[in-house]
């Protein structure tokens, strides 16, 4: 994995990582269900598949109105969703003038929903409250890719006003047709489209009504549509909040825990008491399962493995699990514990560490710095745990789940169940957290297999302790790192190494001479997956703790340091507003006993950010505070500057609870902190002062159809434990290479 | 063994029966259909499941439904009075303090104990009296910003 050229590049278009075309994805270690195929379902599998090909689109029609026609030209899914697709499928404009349109990405607070709706707005030139928004119903929507990787801002915004503007145009064309006059005559405004010369009007609906309207509409958006330009946005580009707020505040707004069926059973999962072989769930070797089948009421589901039950309320089902509990006997192989955790990453790493490439470097610099660093697993806790709720229909199911990608679920549960993707359709309403930590369907599948074998709707919600064990990680990582320095104090080579954790943010955003970065896989103990910014907080965490190490080998100030070797115009600007704000130089040279300042950069997804930090340690217990945090961000032009001010902030103090304290702790495979109680996030009294500053500078366009905008949900999130630590360095002179960043108490 | 238990929720009476030790998030939830309060941790550790049991703020995943029998229960769907919000609504709506909002209900149901019990706390009475509610999103901020809000509204005991 080279970075050739992106440390040639200064601010050309190259320089910036293109969001849009990205080839990047954020695999998910899937639980491997092995359900046993009866013969009646076999039939039924042969049926489902020979619908697909005689029927497809004809689909469930178990919600009030069914499916909508024309709404299911999808495409072939994956991280990126379908190819193109037809008006219909983006947009309705009712006879009633009601403008709704269709978007396959989910809502789980980091603001997709009102910045849609900006963008259909803005293009279709109407009041935001014109726009009603449907999300993530794999039966309505086109398929926009799963809601990760900062991707909703550079990709799906622009695939909304795509077909929003083009929706526009194809107003303004029927009617300069019907008023036989030129379009470049014809304005639009307020949802009409008018002709001020003859002063006549058509609105959206009258129009939309028109018999040839509809078959207008069920041709394929046209790509490349020109987009309005940032300086001309009305309703991009202003704080914008949440369209169905009121609904969050009263209680009254249906997350997937609370959506309730007619007849519904709430089920309950057996689950083994440790972890097993590659980090799988332990194995069954037996179980009883009379105590819980004896009980009213109770359906309990055997199918290899898979042991749940169902029951009028979640209290008997739990009651009933606990019956069976004590005869379950499991498979218990070792498993690596979390206090070798890093020893284990670095004996299994596939084909063992590599070797640093330079040596002709190594043997001539003038000095050389080598150094590891450690990164925990750590889990996401959304304050909403895994939940779905099934319910079959002859033959078709349709599952309610929290997830970021609804139709990757919907492909989950058709592996699984061995059932078409026609004959299932996934709806996720707005859900109660995700930070990379739902693109996987567990509850959908295993709510899906209880309904099905109890013959009535099925309610799985996980608990805490089921989430902190049984959900994925953010990975674990040993990052080693080794730089050379000339005479002059300047960087000459750079060989980075992250195992386990991933390639996120790999690549050194210093000009650093000759330099190889690699990620390498290792036998991980735990299920790992997506977190916020992923990788990218490990590597951002080793690169700029190690940056501070070689300024001081160089004899240099951080901040100084830093920009000598940064070339990258954005990054730069940022870097150099938050020393600004925060009064580095100052700051630094004046410090008082037991605090320290620490500043770090970094860039990620196309959008780049710098912190300061000041910190306080306790002199006996030597316990690390955050004082003040200045952050700087730029992720081109601001969508929603309420909402990306509410995203940096979150991303801020989130990010403080794996800098200081949180990770996973296991020991002979089993979890030893699966809760609130054991597992410490940040609360109230950890926030520290914040100075936020947004930069908005809209990024180049290749065309008139580009996103000016870079995603911006993660990316702030990466900078913050590197910049404590480094000012940890500057309150005590000891550096501290691990996360959570944390100091022994004095004796 | 079930028994049956009166339950008065939101100003309205409840004939309940079940076991006496199942929680009354549950009872509220599954049995009353009140989804608005939440299950976050089980373990009263986040605060998603606050109400208010005679205007006091508890935990319902680890109040048994035994206890809560008799006493006025306040939840966040009683908090609107008609299409009026309660100002502690109407602050947190002022100050989007919320992302997911899957906190939110017990955000605001503790916030208006503290606010019944220090109608104007000062930013560390805020810290104290909200510490045990989690919001992962760390909307602590603007959660801090409305309460100062509803605090400085001229109504603030609300129906509370």
């Amino acid at each position: 994995m080279s970075n050739g050229q992106w440390l040639l590049d200064g601010f050309s278009l190259a320089a910036i990582p293109d969001p849009v075309a990205l080839a990047y994805d954020e695999p998910v270690d899937l639980v491997d269900f092995h359900f046993h195929l009866s013969r009646r379902q076999f039939v039924h599998t042969l049926g489902a598949g020979l619908v697909i090909a005689v029927a497809h689109g004809q689909l469930l029609a178990q919600e009030e109105g069914g499916e909508r026609k024309g709404g299911r030209n999808r495409g072939g899914g994956g991280f990126f969703g379908g190819g193109p697709i037809s008006y219909a499928a983006r947009l309705h404009i009712g006879k009633d003038g009601a403008i709704t349109v269709f978007t396959g990405k989910v809502e789980g607070g980091q603001g997709a929903r009102a910045e849609l709706t900006q963008a259909a707005a803005e293009e279709l030139r109407v009041p935001l409250d014109h726009i009603n928004l449907v999300m993530a119903d794999t039966a309505l929507v086109p398929n926009d890719g799963i809601t990760a990787g900062s991707g909703t801002t550079p990709r799906t915004v622009p695939a909304v006003r795509q077909g929003a503007a083009a929706a526009r145009n194809l107003l303004i064309s029927l009617a300069s047709k019907t008023w036989n006059v030129d379009p470049s005559e014809v304005e639009v405004r307020d949802g009409k489209v008018v002709h001020t010369a003859s002063n006549r009007e058509q609105t959206y609906a009258d129009l939309a009504a028109a018999e040839d309207a509809a078959t207008v509409f069920q041709q394929t958006v046209p790509s490349g549509v020109t987009l309005t330009p940032v300086k001309q946005w009305k309703i991009m580009g202003v704080a914008t909040p949440r369209p169905n707020r009121r609904d969050l505040v009263t209680g009254a707004h249906q997350y997937p825990s609370d959506i309730v069926r007619p007849g519904m059973l709430h089920g309950k999962i057996l689950r083994p008491p440790s972890f097993g072989l590659n980090s799988k769930p332990a194995k069954l070797k037996s179980v009883d399962v009379s105590a819980a089948k004896a009980m009213d009421g109770v359906v309990v589901v055997q199918d290899g493995d898979f042991v749940g039950v169902a029951a009028p309320t979640t209290y008997l089902a739990n009651q009933a699990i606990e019956a069976i509990t004590p005869t379950a006997q499991w498979e218990h192989p070792d498993h690596p514990s979390s206090s070798k955790l890093f020893e284990h990453l670095e004996k299994t790493a596939r084909g063992g560490v590599p070797e640093n490439p330079f040596a002709d470097e190594l043997s001539t610099a003038a000095k050389t710095v080598k150094q590891a660093y450690h990164v925990p697993y750590v889990q996401h806790c959304p304050m909403e745990p895994r939940a779905a709720v099934a319910e079959w229909k002859d033959d078709k199911l349709t599952v309610w789940t929290a997830t970021q990608g609804p139709f990757a679920v919907r492909g989950e549960l058709a592996r699984a169940l061995r059932i078409s993707e026609d004959n299932i359709r996934v709806i996720t309403p707005d859900f109660g957290g995700g930070f990379g930590g739902k693109h996987s369907g567990e509850s959908a599948v295993e709510a899906a297999k209880l309904a099905q074998a109890a013959g009535k709707t099925v309610s799985l919600r996980w608990t805490r302790a089921e989430e902190f064990t049984w959900a994925y990680f953010r990975p674990a990582g040993l990052i080693m790192a080794e730089a050379t320095l000339d005479a002059d104090g300047t960087i000459t080579s750079w060989h980075f190494v992250n195992i386990n954790s991933g390639n996120q943010s790999l690549e050194p955003h210093y000009k650093v001479g000759k330099a190889k970065t690699q990620f390498i896989a290792a036998d991980a103990p735990l299920r790992h997956g997506s977190y916020r910014a992923l990788a990218s907080t490990a590597n951002t965490f080793a690169a700029e703790n190690f940056m501070d190490e070689l300024a001081v080998a160089a004899g240099r100030d951080p901040l100084e340091f830093r920009l000598a070797h940064l070339q990258n115009p954005r990054l730069r600007a940022v870097l150099e507003e938050a020393a600004k704000q925060f009064d580095w130089t100052n700051r630094r040279n004046n410090n008082r006993d037991n605090t320290g300042v620490g500043i770090a950069c970094g860039t990620d997804k196309g959008s780049v950010v710098a912190a300061c930090a000041e910190i306080e340690i306790d002199p006996k217990s030597k316990e690390i505070s955050v004082r003040k945090v200045c952050e700087v961000f730029e992720a081109g032009a601001v969508v929603n500057p309420e909402n990306l001010r509410t995203q940096v902030m979150g991303a801020i103090i989130m990010g403080l609870g794996p800098a200081l304290r949180e990770e996973m702790k296991f020991e002979d495979g089993q979890m030893q902190n699966a809760a609130f109680s054991k597992y410490f996030v940040p609360r109230f009294d950890d926030v520290p002062e914040l100075d936020i500053h947004l930069l908005d500078r809209p990024l180049p366009v290749r065309s008139p159809s580009d996103s000016p905008s870079a995603g911006a949900g993660e990316t702030p999130i990466i900078a913050i434990a590197p910049a404590i630590a480094n000012a940890v360095f500057h309150a005590t002179g000891q550096r501290i290479r691990e996360m959570p960043i944390r100091l022994a108490a004095s004796a | 063994m079930e028994a049956t238990f009166t339950l008065s929720v939101n100003g309205r009476q409840h004939l309940v029966t079940t076991d006496p030790q199942r929680p009354l998030l549950d009872v509220l939830r599954e049995d009353l259909q009140l989804t608005g309060t939440k299950y976050g941790c089980g373990e009263a550790r986040c605060g998603a499941c606050s109400v208010l049991v005679d205007g006091k703020r508890v935990f319902s995943c680890r109040t048994p439904i035994e206890n809560a029998a008799d006493k006025t229960i306040l939840t966040i769907e009683g908090l609107v009075d008609g299409d009026k919000l309660h100002p502690v609504q109407e602050a947190f709506l002022a100050e989007n303090a919320f992302q997911c909002a899957y906190c939110t209900s017990g955000m605001i149901m503790a916030a208006i104990a503290l606010l019944a019990d220090k109608p104007h706390p000062s930013d560390a009475e805020i810290v104290a009296g909200m510490n045990r509610n989690i919001c992962r999103c760390c909307s602590y901020p603007k959660i801090t910003s409305a309460i100062r809000r509803a605090a400085d509204a001229p109504v603030v005991a609300g129906r509370s």
